[in-house]
């Protein structure tokens, strides 16, 4: 155990027993004291229990905001009540092509209890559709260069009834692989090319249905990537547009936004979009679960049954058990806000509300950040979270979860808790696998993998076919997925993962690794100094910070 | 039986399965084999076979049909798919009539691969890009001298070698 120094800007308090106020800077930002009880975390598919050192800051997500109590009704009222366009209904006349778009399986996460909101909004636009005589329609999962959804899983997204009437003719997966299926609407004037799928481009009117999960998504993002090609992808999707993006959760100060935005200037000017965009509140779990949202030191003693029960079972359970039980317990997320109409406009009133659920002030920064890495990341929904994905959870989306400066001093030490075991999903990831043993002993560095290796990955045959018939993700995607890390890795200066069940897995991604969060620490204090300030961002759900 | 003798042994298999052309005139296999692609092979060619041999081509890639098939049987299938090269099976003919057995040498397992060696020394070719599909276990070998083996709608023993070699394991269906 690492001693216990109390920093000298945090209050030392007697050592009484029971609840007493604790210095906060926020209503989420709890200082651990001498009398703070253990903090729970994931690392992978287990739960740890652990005490930190006196003195960390613990960041916990905000309250969930309250749902929508009609989201039906909401999502009526936004068609009928557009911004910076008609409403729906007045943009519709009989003979018309209209294709609806919908975000992939990526969003939200993990996979929300049904109906999902997409079929909620999907239902009233066919039924709306139907109304005015409008019968040449296509639903078409923006899946971009992720990996196709499989049937089930499309059937779970949009319910039985749409499904059984669109499934799989009149709804389907985005090809970006299609000789026939894209067609190039242009160029930026940085030269960056915009293909986008050709059923969309010649489709009398686009609607797009988003969930906007993350201030990433949305806006341009929907139709400009979820549409798109590889050709048109690897313009943003490239090392130096991540590192300029400070973050990438800051559309304001976002290199990827502002060139989605420059491309999706061309969409718009050719093609007749209608955005529809919704926020969800930060309700992950049912109330068998929401302990694991709770401040452990506001823990009842049912909140502490009912964590060592899961912690008992799940020690149990081989780990190909423990991903599928997790896999398989629905989000209970609630639609909190619904805006249509012009694409920017829809777009800002939505991330208002991601902001608003998410960023939590702090001040200052930290020498150190603890994560607990879950089972779960945007590109492994009923699979595994594979060394690539570890890494893309460190150093892209938990590094990238701030507003203002990142959470971590520059040259900090990031702690990971995760078992980065060496398992890959043949089905899903077969890139992944070769990106993995065979590029990385190589070299690390994105600039050189992606000026050797990117394009002949994206142009292997064998994952194209993978890609289309499969259910694989690009050949390019574990291209996509380590520069996703890039301003991650720029700025952090160690990365230790604690609880890694071998050496080579944090070796291959340049990490060192500990058996336990206790000793990452110590080891990290050798790198910062002996009294460094520790914080933790204690997730799931989604918390995201604003630093001053 | 061509079950067992092919689980056992590719080599096994031809001698089992060629010996019941012995006999046949040489013009009437010839006449059959048009009508074997278009009534069986054709309809049998998965779709995604079509999308990969589409794709590679655009991608620049030479196509070379690698098969232990006899040659007037896949000779319609080349000129469908439009294949560059091919090496298979010829059958032996004494007085027109066909003896049963393979000329030598018979493309089968290992032979594939050596003859893909030569093949890719003599074209300049490095095998490390080249890349290989197959459906069968007897491939084994062929697989194992590219840079980017991949099993095709395998069987048991091939996806279970694919897997534990992490190569791509395609379903073209």
């Amino acid at each position: 155990m690492p001693k216990r120094t109390v920093p000298a800007k945090v209050p030392v308090r007697t050592a009484t027993r029971g609840p007493t106020p604790r210095k906060k800077e926020d209503d989420q930002v709890v200082y651990i004291d001498t009398n703070s009880a253990p903090r729970v975390m994931f690392s992978g598919e287990d739960l740890l229990v652990e005490d930190l050192p006196v003195g960390t800051r613990v960041i916990y997500p905000k309250p969930p905001l309250e749902g929508l109590a009609n989201p039906g009704a909401a999502v009526r009222y936004a068609l009928n009540h557009p911004l910076g366009t008609d409403p729906l209904y007045a943009q519709l006349y009989p003979g018309m092509r209209v294709t609806i778009a919908v975000d992939d399986i990526s969003l939200p996460l993990p996979p929300m209890v049904t109906p999902d909101i997409r079929q909620t909004i999907v239902e009233i636009l066919l039924e709306l559709l139907d109304a005015n005589g409008v019968d040449d329609v296509h639903i078409i999962v923006a899946n971009s260069l992720h990996r196709r959804m499989t049937g089930p899983e499309m059937k779970r997204m949009l319910g039985r009834k749409i499904f059984d009437a669109y499934y799989p003719d009149r709804y389907y997966n985005h090809d970006a692989e299609d000789p026939d299926g894209m067609v190039h609407l242009g160029k930026t004037n940085h030269n960056e090319v915009v293909n986008i799928n050709r059923r969309a481009v010649e489709s009398d009117l686009l609607i797009y249905v988003n969930i906007n999960l993350v201030p990433m998504d949305g806006g341009h993002k929907s139709v400009t990537v979820g549409l798109c090609d590889y050709e048109s992808l690897r313009a943003h999707h490239e090392p130096h547009t991540i590192r300029q993006s400070d973050s990438y959760m800051d559309p304001a100060k976002s290199m990827l936004n502002k060139k989605v935005e420059r491309m999706g200037a061309i969409v718009q000017s050719n093609m007749k979009i209608f955005h529809i965009e919704t926020a969800l509140n930060n309700r992950m779990f049912g109330p068998q679960m929401s302990f694991l949202t709770k401040n452990e030191d506001d823990f009842t003693e049912t909140d502490r049954l009912k964590l060592e029960a899961t912690r008992w079972a799940l020690s149990k359970m081989p780990s190909g058990a423990k991903r599928t039980l997790f896999h398989n317990i629905p989000a209970q997320y609630e639609l909190v806000a619904c805006h249509a109409g012009e694409t920017q406009a829809v777009h800002s009133k939505i991330i208002e509300k991601n902001f608003e659920q998410y960023m939590v002030n702090v001040r200052g920064q930290s020498d150190i950040v603890i994560c607990g890495v879950p089972f779960i990341s945007p590109y492994n929904v009923n699979s595994i979270l594979n060394p690539l994905l570890v890494q893309v959870m460190g150093l892209g989306y938990f590094h990238n979860f701030y507003r203002g400066k990142p959470l971590l001093k520059k040259g900090g030490v990031l702690i990971l808790t995760h078992p980065c075991y060496d398992k890959f999903d043949h089905k899903h990831h077969p890139s992944y696998i070769e990106f993995f043993n065979r590029l990385l002993p190589e070299t690390r560095d994105a600039d050189v993998l992606r000026a050797k290796y990117e394009e002949e990955f994206a142009r292997n045959p064998s994952y194209i076919e993978m890609y289309r018939r499969g259910n694989a993700y690009h050949g390019a995607h574990p291209f996509f997925m380590w520069y996703w890390g890039e301003n991650g890795r720029q700025h952090v200066g160690k990365v230790i993962v604690a609880g890694a069940e071998n050496a080579h897995v944090p070796a291959m991604l340049g990490w060192d690794r500990a058996d336990s969060l206790t000793e990452a620490i110590a080891m990290a204090r050798s790198h910062v100094g002996p009294n460094p300030d520790i914080s933790m961002l204690h997730h799931p759900p989604i918390v995201m910070v604003d630093v001053e | 039986m061509f079950m067992a003798a092919d689980t056992y042994s590719r080599r096994m298999f031809n001698d089992v399965f060629f010996r019941y052309y012995k006999g046949e005139s040489e013009d009437r296999l010839r006449y059959l084999s048009e009508e074997l692609f278009e009534n069986v092979l054709k309809d049998a060619i998965f779709p995604g076979a079509y999308e990969l041999v589409d794709k590679s081509k655009r991608l620049g890639l030479r196509q070379v049909l690698v098969t232990g098939a006899i040659d007037f049987t896949v000779m319609p299938l080349i000129r469908h798919l439009g294949f560059d090269h091919h090496v298979c099976n010829h059958l032996e003919f004494v007085d027109g009539r066909a003896t049963g057995r393979l000329r030598p040498p018979v493309m089968a397992a290992a032979t594939k691969a050596s003859w893909m060696r030569t093949y890719a020394e003599k074209e300049g070719l490095n095998l490390s890009d080249c890349f290989a599909y197959s459906d069968s276990m007897s491939d084994l070998p062929m697989l194992s001298v590219v840079g980017h083996p991949a099993a095709v709608n395998p069987d048991f023993r091939l996806r279970n070698t694919a897997m534990q070699h992490d190569w791509p394991i395609l379903d073209l269906r």
